[in-house]
């Protein structure tokens, strides 16, 4: 319990001091994650609309496939993402292992199965409302895709949310492919895991309440966003 | 979508920056000198000499001597002997310095259920771990202090795997085992660096410690640019000159914790 | 324009994905410059029979023919008995429809305009359609279709949701529809609406066209007898000799 009290109030210390260290692993954290999140939501929206609205060979495999990267392990995905990037890797000419670039595209892979798995099953469940009517007023199925895609705007965003949850949550693939390198790739997960490794389990947890108090933040900004707008247009 | 978006410009702009500093080395080592605060100390008065900024990458031993071979390194900087010899040998490396060594000490429970306390060396110590079963957190993932632990077992002449489940393999950092010791009241092999900066040790306390065997020499070397061209070479030897120089092995025996010396320079 | 009607259906059978037949052995002609109502018990597969016109569905069987094979998608429109609104304005929902149908953007503020005029919609046309009153919903589904042009327009109890006064609304909406020379296909349970709108009469039970008829015929002598009991308000399955449980409503 004595580690409780002291995360605590070292975590209220941390806050209400500014501590500068903090904000700049609180500003690199949303800075990746947010990054990544949007570049996800840019493929994975539209990629589970097609899945769910075209008929091509292979869609069942699709399907089953985004379902199950869902549950992608973060650290097999740091791995591979590590080879990739490795200056003996493919891409390692690029120089990019240890940068934010790194950490960002780990988390995209990460991110996007997630954002358009929830997706498909959000535009399968907006068409069964809406096939008749779109088809009666001459709408094809791709043509129905941007239309879905806006109508459903509100319930995207939970998908999103959730694709954002994963990537702030998400320590093993940012730490591989990161380096946890102060100043430089040290977010918030990392750094919690780093001082576990130091035994300061008083900070470690304090840094784990402010995360969890940014996330919650992030998820209950974006519902109330979500409910005033899904006011004016009602559902 | 547009608030998140402007979120992320925002941060960029703030944070996008950072990764385009000017110079910078990037170092392979391991989690005994970073978790210590060594680098925290030592390094921004070399940046601040040099204005070369050091990225370090803390990880086992083992790791990081993958990492420099697959030249995502300029320079690695271990303690383990013989793989940094292997490493120079293979090629990879152009040359090891000596800078700096701590030891090594077996903690455990205050208790002491095995009775280490009494033992006279290193060997015995671990034989009565072994004898009296009590569980033991070995690091279990090739980093420097797992292979010397292995070879401290080998020179005692047992085999603590094949006896019994007291004896557990973490597969994980310095730290992270230290936090199991202290868990399940266990025994293990640490560095004194990483025991002294770590801050968990509620029922824990050194057990054995001064044995001549359990010097831990730290070496460093210049990943070579034959290998991997990319390498900053000039940078990476700048930063070694500098840990093999006086200033450098000074700033190194002026790093204390909690009024300890962590690590004393051997380069000259 | 080419005229899509008359529309020919022969020996449509469609059938449920279980098997289960659900339109049986239908074939009529449906011809320009009529109102057609269409009449039957719950159940019966009145809407069935509208979207399979319509295009929406596919029978199992047989052959659904516009005049000379047009690919007549463009010259209908449906109004459902309760409208699917996009999360956007009374006007943009109209404009949705309108660009589907590939009507120059220049051209469409002018169509918009008028029927938003003739359905009494236009102070509501920038409001959230989803935020209308049912009936007003219903009345801007009409001027969606109605902005279309269509040559027939299927319309599928939309009535069956509102209350008299709204009901009355869209009737006046259907006629002027009508009066501008669209075929008006429309499904209904309500016998006084049959009337006072058909000016032919299909009459469906059990997946089956039982009676087409001109309107004044049909109400005076229906030739079937089930369609004289339906006229007269009595219970269908009565008349088979059926129990109450066959009835669709109850077995639900």
């Amino acid at each position: 319990m004595g580690d409780m009290t002291a995360a605590l109030s070292t975590a209220v210390e941390l806050i209400v001091s500014l501590d500068p260290h903090l904000a700049e692993i609180v500003g690199l954290s949303l800075y990746v994650s947010l990054t990544a999140v949007i570049i996800s939501t840019l493929i994975g929206v539209p990629l589970g609309a097609a899945v769910s609205m075209l008929r091509f060979p292979g869609r069942k495999s699709a399907i089953i496939a985004l379902n199950a990267l869902m549950g992608l392990p973060p650290v097999v995905v740091g791995l591979v993402v590590y080879l990739a990037l490795s200056r003996s890797g493919p891409l390692g000419v690029f120089g990019l292992l240890y940068t934010p670039t790194a950490m960002i595209i780990a988390q995209i892979i990460l991110v996007t199965p997630i954002i358009a798995a929830l997706s498909r099953q959000v535009i399968t469940d907006l068409w069964s409302e809406y096939d008749d009517q779109l088809t009666s007023l001459g709408s094809s199925h791709s043509r129905a895709i941007p239309t879905l895609i806006f109508d459903g705007r509100f319930s995207l965003l939970t998908a999103v949310l959730a694709g954002f949850g994963r990537a702030t949550a998400e320590v093993g693939a940012v730490m591989m492919v990161g380096g946890n390198i102060d100043h430089v790739t040290r977010v918030m997960t990392t750094a919690i895991a780093l001082e576990v490794s130091k035994g300061d389990l008083a900070l470690a947890l304090a840094l784990g309440i402010i995360l969890l108090s940014i996330s919650l933040a992030i998820g209950a900004a974006a519902q109330i966003f979500k409910d005033r707008s899904e006011l004016r247009n009602s559902s | 979508m547009r608030i998140l978006a402007s979120i992320a410009l925002v941060a960029s702009l703030m944070f996008g920056g950072v990764a385009n500093a000017s110079d910078f080395i990037t170092v392979a080592s391991t989690t005994s000198t970073a978790n210590s605060g060594l680098f925290d100390d030592i390094l921004p008065k070399f940046t601040a000499k040099t204005g070369i900024e050091v990225r370090v990458v803390a990880v086992g031993t083992g790791q990081a001597i993958r990492q420099a071979q697959n030249g995502d390194a300029d320079v690695l900087f271990v303690h383990h002997r013989k793989s940094e010899e292997k490493f120079v040998k293979l090629g990879y490396g152009v040359k090891r310095y000596d800078v700096m060594m701590n030891d090594f000490i077996i903690i455990g429970p205050t208790a002491d259920p095995a009775g280490v306390q009494s033992t006279p060396n290193v060997t015995e110590a671990l034989a009565a771990i072994y004898k009296g079963k009590a569980n033991f957190v070995s690091r279990g993932d090739d980093s420097g202090t797992h292979k010397r632990e292995r070879g401290l077992w080998e020179e005692a002449k047992l085999d603590p795997r094949a006896s019994g489940n007291w004896y557990r393999e973490a597969g994980a950092g310095m730290g992270a085992t230290l936090n199991m010791a202290q868990g399940m009241g266990a025994y293990a092999l640490s560095d004194r660096g990483t025991w002294i900066a770590f801050k968990n040790k509620q029922g824990l306390t050194i057990v054995h410690e001064g044995s001549k065997h359990l010097a831990n020499p730290y070496g460093v070397i210049l990943v070579d640019e034959k290998r991997h061209p990319h390498v900053k070479t000039a940078l990476g030897q700048k930063f070694i000159d500098w840990l093999v120089s006086k200033e450098g092995q000074t700033a190194i025996a002026a790093f204390k914790l909690k009024g300890e010396q962590l690590f004393f320079p051997t380069a000259h | 324009m080419t005229s899509i009607l008359p529309l020919k259906l022969s020996n449509i059978w469609f059938r449920s994905r279980e098997g289960i037949p659900l339109i049986k052995e239908l074939s009529l002609e449906l011809d320009a410059g009529t109102r057609t109502i269409i009449i039957g018990p719950n159940g019966a597969g009145k809407s069935l029979l509208l979207r399979l016109c319509h295009g929406l569905l596919r029978p199992t069987e047989g052959h659904i023919k516009w005049q000379n094979n047009t690919i007549a998608q463009h010259a209908q429109a449906m109004v459902f008995q309760r409208p699917v609104m996009l999360r956007r304005s009374a006007r943009a929902n109209i404009d949705y429809a309108l660009s589907l149908h590939n009507v120059a953007k220049a051209e469409r503020a002018d169509i918009i305009e008028e029927v938003l005029q003739r359905t009494g919609m236009t102070r509501q046309a920038d409001a959230p359609a989803r935020v209308l009153s049912f009936g007003e919903q219903q009345r801007l589904a009409i001027a969606r279709a109605w902005a279309l042009k269509p040559q027939i327009l299927f319309l599928d109890e939309p009535t069956a949701s509102l209350d008299p006064s709204a009901s009355h609304q869209i009737e006046e909406l259907i006629q002027a529809i009508f009066d501008q020379g669209t075929k008006i296909v429309m499904t209904t349970h309500d016998l006084g609406q049959a009337r006072r709108l058909a000016d032919e009469v299909l009459f469906l039970h059990r997946g089956r066209l039982l009676e087409q008829a001109p309107a004044e015929t049909f109400f005076e002598t229906p030739h079937n007898d089930l369609a004289q009991a339906f006229v007269k308000g009595e219970l269908l399955w009565w008349k088979r000799g059926e129990g109450p449980r066959r009835d669709p409503k109850h077995a639900r």
